[in-house]
């Protein structure tokens, strides 16, 4: 804190956070606003406004086949990883155990391993298996790299989750099955849909391992990479982007809402506790 | 004990693994008792509270609540409640929901759970409160919605588990007055786990000093403060000065010594008492001891010299080395005629009742 009050403060420090932002975001905000642009060509000056790229969406039936495809997928790897990360994160948050350091760094690992190599290494596995490559290769390769993702929100969920509201539950007389309904299932909830939103947004985006591992039924990044071959379906693509990145703010901003109130929550309760 | 003891604790054994965390502790308390488990941690007076509750099963022994044997029953069918040390107030739940938790499985009708919740929220003074959430709630107010929980089942035994360790001092001061006055106004079992001696003597009826599993000494809290059998448990009390005795005379019941400055006295003779190289420890609090001003005469006293002093707003403690004792003597005076005052170096002599001394077991 008392840093804070050291550093003079500079004229040239706002100047440095809005190219600072600008760096990031700008980039982003020219595809909505190329997406509503009246031309085929991503070029300004602007040609006018016109909805007609994200009409085109509709009625594009390789894309709507693609979206398809990610939501199966993405639905899939959530619960997937949800459900495995609930498992490892309440044994990590739980138990003391040997090995635990070593585990939970495995397990977060593939967020640190460079993806191309790790997408390289399972395509080689799954044809020396024999296995066709299809929407349940894509599933099973994303869950292994979502799974830090749903780790990290889940293990932040459980590890405010003080074990004894379930023995005081038991104590007051409730069952087993009981106590998980009534005290466990909603304390913990918030984590939860907080990991399968997180996970599907990942989910989403990804691109390098459902490419690989995708055969002939591709996923939406996929299906972008492949129409920026077409200059004229730039525009629709632009379109479809803009709706993506739409959905994966919401989502994230969401899960993000969830998961910071829930612990606020816990962390209030277990201020005590420490 | 008169009647039936509301609970039973009988030779009951602890095992984890190689330790042993209750070790052939027997036990009983009565009905409307307020008892406490006192010790300092990993003395095994958790693992028997939970034991009572049904959250750790003994390896061997029996436990009875109200005659009936409840090894094998689950917390959730035995007639005790606990208060949590983190008091587990339920997170997503208000307190009034908190509170009515246990009586849903109950299935009263709505007014009837409307009204006992309403009557345990007024008990421990949180009617005003019942809409908050836990993180709404100071420490003071989560352990009244625990208690109020707990209460609201009319268990026949209430179980505390350090309920008061997370509190300041002074909001642990008003909750233990509070506590008590609250066990007399329902009545019901009490048994309390603490490891701060005051809190045991303040509240208790009768208190079990634990160490290493085993019970040492369950007495009120006066004889186990005034007259406590082992040098632990003296220890464990508050300040006692200890010292070798020779001992002079030995019955099944009483022990003459013969102490360095105290002289001859013959005193009760502790349970499992041996002698070592026929050498007693006695001790005497440090309260016990008098300063005594001027040219005051007593018929019991020692002199010595002030090597040491020590101030503690109420009261000053002085540390008076006695020629002939190996330790130098604890002396605590209250501050009212001026021993915060006296100079180190200075000759004192202390005057001290025969009977304030006691035999311990080592």
């Amino acid at each position: 804190m008392s840093g804070r009050h050291g550093i003079p403060k500079s004229r040239w420090l706002p100047a440095y956070v809005t190219v600072y932002l600008a760096f990031l975001y700008l980039p982003i905000l020219l595809l909505p606003i190329f997406s509503f642009n009246n031309a085929a060509t991503t070029t300004f000056p602007l040609a006018g406004f016109t909805t007609k790229w994200y009409a085109s969406l509709w009625h594009n039936t390789a894309l709507l086949e693609a979206a398809r495809n990610s939501m199966i997928v993405g639905i899939s790897v959530a619960i997937l990883s949800t459900v495995l990360g609930i498992c490892a994160a309440r044994a990590i948050t739980r138990y003391r155990f040997r090995g635990q350091r070593a585990a939970t760094g495995l397990i977060m690992a593939p967020l640190f391993l460079p993806e191309i190599i790790f997408a390289v290494s399972l395509l080689m596995i799954i044809l020396q298996l024999g296995v066709e490559l299809s929407l349940v290769t894509v599933i099973l390769g994303q869950v292994i790299f979502c799974l830090p993702y749903a780790m990290s929100v889940l293990i932040s969920g459980f590890g405010g989750f003080d074990r004894s509201l379930e023995e005081a539950s038991l104590d007051l007389g409730e069952t087993a099955i009981g106590t998980f309904r009534r005290v466990t299932l909603p304390v913990v909830a918030p984590a939860l849909v907080s990991s399968l939103l997180v996970s599907f947004t990942v989910s989403l985006d990804e691109f390098i391992l459902a490419f690989f591992l995708s055969g002939t039924e591709p996923t939406l990044p996929v299906y972008i990479w492949g129409q920026l071959r077409f200059a004229a379906k730039l525009p629709g693509v632009l379109a479809l982007g803009s709706v993506m990145i739409l959905i994966s703010i919401l989502l994230l901003t969401l899960s993000e809402i969830i998961r910071r109130r829930a612990e606020h929550r816990l962390r209030a309760q277990g201020a005590l506790n420490a | 004990m008169p009647e039936t003891p509301m609970i039973t604790i009988e030779a009951v054994n602890k095992f984890y693994g190689i330790y042993k965390a209750l070790d052939d502790v027997s036990l009983d308390i009565a009905a409307g008792e307020f008892f406490s488990l006192l010790g300092p941690s990993g003395c095994g007076k958790t693992t028997l509270l939970r034991s009572i509750a049904g959250f750790d099963t003994p390896s061997t022994g029996d436990i009875r609540i109200d005659g009936q044997s409840v090894i094998g029953t689950p917390p959730n069918r035995r007639p005790t409640n606990m208060v949590f040390q983190s008091y587990a107030i339920f997170p997503h739940l208000d307190v009034e929901e908190n509170v009515a938790y246990g009586l849903k499985r109950l299935k009263l009708d709505a007014s009837e759970e409307r009204r006992r919740v309403g009557a345990a929220l007024d008990q421990v003074r949180l009617g005003h409160l019942g809409k908050r959430r836990a993180h709404e709630l100071s420490g003071g107010q989560r352990q009244r919605v625990a208690l109020a929980r707990a209460l609201v089942m009319r268990p026949k035994v209430l179980l505390l588990d350090e309920p008061l360790s997370a509190l300041d001092k002074k909001l642990r001061e008003e909750m233990q007055v509070e506590l008590r006055s609250l066990q007399k106004a329902v009545g019901i079992t009490f048994i309390l786990v603490t490891h701060d001696q005051y809190e045991a003597l303040a509240l208790s009826d009768r208190i079990a000093v634990m160490f290493g599993g085993r019970i040492a000494q369950v007495a009120t809290p006066k004889e186990i403060y005034q007259r406590p059998t082992t040098r632990q448990v003296a220890d464990f009390l508050g300040g006692m000065n200890f010292m070798k005795a020779r001992i002079t005379g030995e019955t099944a019941t009483r022990l003459s010594v013969e102490t360095p400055r105290f002289g001859g006295v013959t005193l009760d003779k502790p349970l499992g008492f041996s002698a070592r190289n026929g050498t007693a420890t006695i001790g005497i609090r440090p309260e016990r001891l008098r300063v005594l001003w001027d040219d005051a005469r007593s018929d019991f006293e020692v002199a010595g010299r002030v090597v040491d002093r020590h101030y503690f707003g109420e009261i000053t403690h002085l540390i008076v080395d006695i020629p002939g004792m190996e330790q130098p003597l604890s002396v605590s005076e209250t501050n009212n005629f001026g021993a915060d005052d006296i100079p180190v170096g200075d000759a004192v002599r202390l005057a001290y009742d025969p009977d304030a001394l006691v035999a311990l077991s080592d």
